[in-house]
């Protein structure tokens, strides 16, 4: 789960990591009213949406008057950002935050990973800041310090220690660094993070440092015991067929394509998807119906894949292992049942109890296509969305 | 001879009573492995499925000698049982759950480490569908009639893609020494290599065929090991070339976040590093087929 740049700002500053005055807005009002809160002569107004690479966007704004502000909070809530992040969809600006303008002198980089490779949280560090880290790391690698943290013992001082000095940090200044990577550790370890990103970590003229932006994204898997951190999720940056499908406890991604699919276990979801694209195709979603579907649930999945007008054929592949076919079959004819089902939809069973729901399909006397293979249900699925296209 | 598990593999059920744990416990005594019990704390000293129930692992693999178990546990608790099996002694285990926190299975690794490599357990998983040596021994929740004994190994990170692939090798009349499932998880037990290493050694395994998909770097270490190491042929099948970078796609761990992590990439490394890569995941079954007749 992703939260917004505001939130991941909140969070570290309550383990210590020092940020600049700031507050939120949903309105130009409220924006003028948070810079006279905040004080000082210069303020940024920064639209919240679940991306970086805003500035390059147009989404961060520097201003020195009421005016400005009102007039850049005006442009921006409501306005749709498109970043090389959120895809051509963009995503939508509905909060503002409003932060004083911070004297830089110069910009780092403070990073902590799930590092897949070593199995252990990692400390990315660069003298480099304010640059995306892969940029950093074609250009300059000799600037990026790594540092893979014990599991049982922690990060230990003496290891921000070497961080911060790597950093050129001025040794008055050491302590503060200190302060900063560990209280960025520990917001990682405490609040299950996946990821903590501060770019740019800044120094300013006054010796301070500050967390200028800071991302977080949080385990899935870890909200169950982390109450406070689902409570930041923002439904609005999220793609709302995955925001249904996740509420009804189904794994979806949405993509561009018009041939809908519905599938079990997200490997086999995934190669279906690749099938469909070798047979000349294009999937429109990912949708992962899991272990011991009820017909129930298969509905609900039925019910969400053809919630997409843009599709225009419909494929379910289902390989029972905890599945029963018999109970996909069901779920199937359900579907036709209550729904409206204009779609052409080809249904591939194998594995536990295929027999039977291959023939309580056939019985059911809705015009479902049925194929024995993969291979033979993506070319089905693809000539039945050649002929709705050609048709229409 | 196979990997990991044979007919003589004496299995324990973790998370024994709850209901998932007692149907795929009757399915796999019914598929002939030797469960020998079970654990579920609190209800030591009962009986179920005619099966004596512990309250803890130790004392579960006291009574009956176990060496293997299999992890059916709610998420929030199963590193836990992970850690106590690793703990009690056991030698091989499967954790089915899925859903554990990326830093939970931190954790278990870490513990782990407190073992000597020889004595160390071997896990596999989280959120696999666990490993079956066909006619021999089922520790998993996977249907057992797709799987003919015979010489292919198969390693996955995907439950019902490596079903997929043993399915299309049993139409051809391929049979399967093991097939191990290792998991969607970032933070997994044993890597594709570490199970490449243990097909490489078993004498009865002529072939392999992995199964990954995108995210990890595990598909990129199981081709250098290949490239260094392996003498026997390998077939393999990267999921994934249609998922757009930055989304999740299903598996916590499936999940394109940096270089070398794309199916494009890892089909790329692969067939460089001089794997025999099926064209599309209908051709699981036929490639290895090609593969097997050049080698007689």
């Amino acid at each position: 789960m992703d939260i917004h740049e505001y939130q991941a700002k909140e969070l570290l500053s309550e383990f210590g990591v020092e940020i600049s005055p700031g507050g939120l807005a949903y309105s130009p009002e409220q924006a003028v009213y948070r810079a006279k809160e905040i004080g000082g002569h210069q303020w940024v107004v920064k639209a919240q949406i679940h991306s970086g690479a805003r500035g390059k966007a147009g989404g961060i704004k520097v201003c020195s008057s009421d005016e400005e502000i009102w007039n850049a909070a005006e442009e921006l809530l409501g306005k749709r950002l498109v970043t090389h992040q959120t895809g051509p969809g963009g995503k939508v600006v509905y909060r503002l935050y409003i932060e004083q303008v911070a004297d830089i002198e110069r910009e780092i980089y403070l990073a902590l990973v799930l590092d897949r490779n070593k199995q252990r949280v990692t400390v990315v560090t660069s003298t480099e800041g304010g640059m995306d880290i892969e940029e950093v790391a074609a250009t300059k690698p000799e600037s990026i310090h790594r540092l893979e943290v014990e599991p049982a013992v922690g990060l230990r001082d003496f290891q921000a220690r070497e961080l911060a000095f790597a950093l050129n940090i001025h040794p008055e200044m050491i302590s503060q660094a200190v302060h900063c990577i560990e209280g960025a550790y520990q917001a990682f370890r405490e609040l299950d993070a996946t990821l903590v990103e501060i770019n740019p970590l800044v120094v300013t003229k006054d010796n301070h440092i500050l967390a200028l932006d800071a991302k977080m994204s949080f385990d899935d898997n870890a909200l169950f015991r982390r109450p406070k951190i689902s409570e930041l999720r923002d439904k609005s940056q999220e793609d709302s067929r995955e925001t249904a499908a996740s509420d009804r406890g189904l794994s979806y991604v949405g993509l561009d394509g018009d041939i809908g699919c519905m599938i079990n276990g997200a490997g086999l979801a995934m190669a279906t998807m690749d099938m469909i694209k070798h047979k000349g195709g294009e999937p429109a979603n990912f949708l992962d119906i899991g272990g011991g579907a009820s017909p129930d649930r298969v509905t609900k999945a039925f019910r969400l894949v053809l919630d997409d007008e843009n599709v225009k054929a419909m494929l379910v592949n289902i390989f029972a292992g905890i599945n029963r076919c018999d109970w996909i079959a069901e779920g199937v004819i359900q579907a036709f049942g209550k729904l409206d089902v204009r779609t052409p939809v080809v249904v591939r069973l194998s594995g536990t109890n295929v027999e039977k729901g291959m023939q309580m399909l056939k019985d059911s006397g809705y015009p479902v296509i049925t194929a024995d293979t993969l291979s033979e249900a993506a070319e089905k699925v693809v000539a039945e969305r050649n002929r709705v296209a050609e048709a229409s | 001879m196979s990997i990991m598990i044979d007919k003589n593999t004496k299995v324990l059920i973790q998370g024994f009573t709850g209901k998932i744990g007692t149907f795929h416990a009757k399915e796999m005594l019914e598929y002939g492995t030797q469960v020998v019990g079970g654990v579920t704390p609190g209800k030591g000293g009962q009986t179920h499925l005619e099966l004596p129930v512990f309250n803890t692992m130790k004392e579960a693999v006291e009574a009956t000698g176990a060496d293997a178990s299999i992890v059916f546990v709610p998420a929030s608790f199963a590193a836990d049982s992970i850690m106590e099996a690793a703990d009690a002694g056991i030698k091989s285990c499967v954790a089915i759950t899925d859903g554990i926190p990326a830093q939970d299975m931190m954790l278990v690794k870490r513990y782990m480490y407190r073992y000597k490599k020889e004595e160390r357990m071997r896990l596999t998983g989280p959120n696999c569908a666990g490993t079956i040596s066909p006619d021999r021994c089922l520790l998993g929740i996977m249907p057992g009639h797709i799987y003919i004994p015979g010489n292919v190994g198969i390693v996955a990170r995907s439950g019902t893609l490596g079903y997929e692939a043993a399915s299309q090798m049993k139409a051809c009349g391929i049979g399967i020494s093991t097939s191990v499932g290792i998991g969607g998880d970032p933070i997994n037990g044993c890597s594709h290599r570490d199970i490449l290493e243990l097909f490489e050694a078993d004498p009865e395994t002529e072939a392999v065929m992995l199964i990954g998909e995108i995210g990890g770097p595990q598909e990129a270490d199981a081709a250098e090991y290949f490239k260094n190491h392996m003498t026997k042929p390998l077939v393999a099948y990267i999921a994934g070339l249609t998922a757009p970078k930055g989304r999740r796609m299903g598996h916590a761990g499936a999940i394109v976040s940096g270089k070398g992590e794309s199916a494009a990439e890892k089909v790329e490394l692969l067939r460089d590093a001089g794997v025999t890569v099926a064209p599309d995941p209908s051709e699981l079954g036929s490639t290895m087929e090609r593969v097997l007749k050049e080698l007689a």
